[in-house]
């Protein structure tokens, strides 16, 4: 029993190592934080082009929110693993930790990463894009939690898949639609009902699917992580 | 060190892409003994050192660390010490933040006082504090013996152990293949044989491919 303990100690003091490692180096080095800010502003700038100042439907407004968040997840949260791997480190983590140990501190720094993320995003997105209003501010508070929380689970396991292929930057996009697309259908349609204003409880169903995506992501890809991570 | 262990390799084969690096191959050494892997470039020293790490999955055959993984609070990437051309530090911490990462990452504490002692004895104490990235590529290969040293590793596999070293970094690699010698596992993957008398154990994977 002390010994099961102190092997979950052990484990969690090694994914927690794993978590700062990337936090400090991307505070020295801020590789993931400029692409994503950069890609954000401008991907904001355009629609606000696009539309001038004609207006456009909540719903299409609701579905261009997240359209930004997943270009621009897929543009920065691939870094955590492609970094390791093109400055030749992947090694010396599969010396150092267990899979397992790896793929929950990476996990943890996408969530934190696209937490904030999606955060700036939306302060940006309200402030900039005329007519995007949200009217239940429950709904939509907790579809931006869940939402960033199944993008870090799923971007963190196809970034692991991704890093030893020699197209990373088309294949990132490519393989995680259609991996994300349940997520995305779920957020913009929960998106959606906040913007009308409709009750809590009406977006249920679509809480429960983003919590079910969530722990399905993450358990598939804690099972299948070591045999990405290995070889 | 750690206690009597034994590391064996029995029947190891490696393929890539079905084409074979080494077959049949089979080796031991306990605390105290030395094992050097020769070969010509290509026949697959660095897959098999990699595969004694760990981190590698032979195509047949099996490796034995004895005591196993669950016999004891560490496991075997806690039992191995690694210093290869192809290992690479994290180039943005300094050295003594490298080795606390690494203590961290292994799940063990970290002691400042042995990072020194060990920065000391491969000679980059007075630049422990700058970053891995402004280092000549021999005082990295150093910065990865006190790596490789950190968590007193019973087993310490040696790729190349001489790459990028002066008069001095060999000198000081002799004295650590030396300590090692007395209670620990040494394992050498090169193809400079000028020591070859001094190996108790051999493994020539020319005679493997």
């Amino acid at each position: 029993m002390s010994a099961r303990r102190s092997s979950s100690r052990a484990f969690l003091r090694s994914a927690g190592s794993v978590f700062l490692k990337d936090w400090r180096s991307e505070l020295r080095t801020r590789y993931a934080v400029s692409a994503l800010l950069m890609f954000v502003v401008t991907t904001i700038s355009i629609i606000l082009f696009s539309l001038g100042s004609e207006g456009a439907s909540p719903d299409a407004l609701s579905g261009m929110l997240w359209v930004v968040v997943f270009f621009a997840a897929m543009s920065g949260l691939s870094r955590t693993f492609v970094m390791e791997e093109e400055r030749g480190t992947t090694l010396t983590l599969q010396l150092l930790a267990s899979p397992g140990a790896v793929f929950f501190g990476k996990l943890l720094f996408n969530l934190v990463l696209v937490t904030g993320l999606n955060a700036v995003t939306v302060v940006l997105y309200a402030a900039f894009i005329n007519g995007f209003v949200i009217r239940t501010m429950s709904i939509f508070a907790v579809t931006v939690i869940l939402g960033s929380m199944g993008f870090a689970a799923a971007a963190t396991v196809i970034a692991a898949i991704i890093a030893r292929a020699n197209t990373k930057g088309t294949l990132y996009p490519v393989l995680s639609f259609p991996i994300v697309l349940p997520l995305l259908l779920s957020v913009i349609e929960a998106t959606r009902k906040a913007s009308e204003g409709a009750f809590f409880g009406e977006a249920a169903g679509e809480f429960q699917l983003l919590i079910s995506y969530t722990v399905v992501v993450v358990v598939a890809s804690a099972m299948l992580f070591e045999f990405i991570w290995k070889d | 060190m750690n206690g009597r262990i034994q590391i064996a390799g029995e029947g190891l084969r490696k393929e890539y892409n079905r084409r074979s690096v080494f077959r049949d191959v089979s080796f031991s050494a306990s605390s105290g003994e030395t094992l050097l892997i020769t070969g010509r470039n290509g026949s697959g020293k660095s897959t098999l050192v990699k595969i004694i790490c760990g981190v590698l999955t032979p195509g047949g055959g099996t490796f034995t660390l004895t005591p196993g993984p669950h016999d004891g609070p560490r496991d075997r990437r806690g039992l191995i010490g690694l210093v290869s051309p192809y290992l690479q530090m994290f180039e943005e911490f300094s050295a003594v933040e490298n080795l606390a990462i690494a203590m961290g990452i292994r799940g063990l504490p970290f002691d400042p006082a042995r990072a020194d002692a060990l920065l000391e004895r491969v000679a980059i104490f007075p630049r422990r504090h700058d970053p891995v990235r402004t280092y000549s590529s021999g005082m990295k290969q150093r910065v990865k013996y006190a790596f490789a040293l950190m968590h007193s590793p019973p087993v310490l596999v040696l790729d190349e152990p001489m790459s990028n070293l002066d008069g001095e970094g060999i000198a000081i690699v002799r004295t650590v293949m030396a300590d090692q010698r007395r209670g620990g596992i040494l394992v050498v993957a090169t193809n400079d044989l000028s020591d070859i008398d001094t190996y108790e154990r051999r493994v020539d994977l020319n005679e493997r491919a």
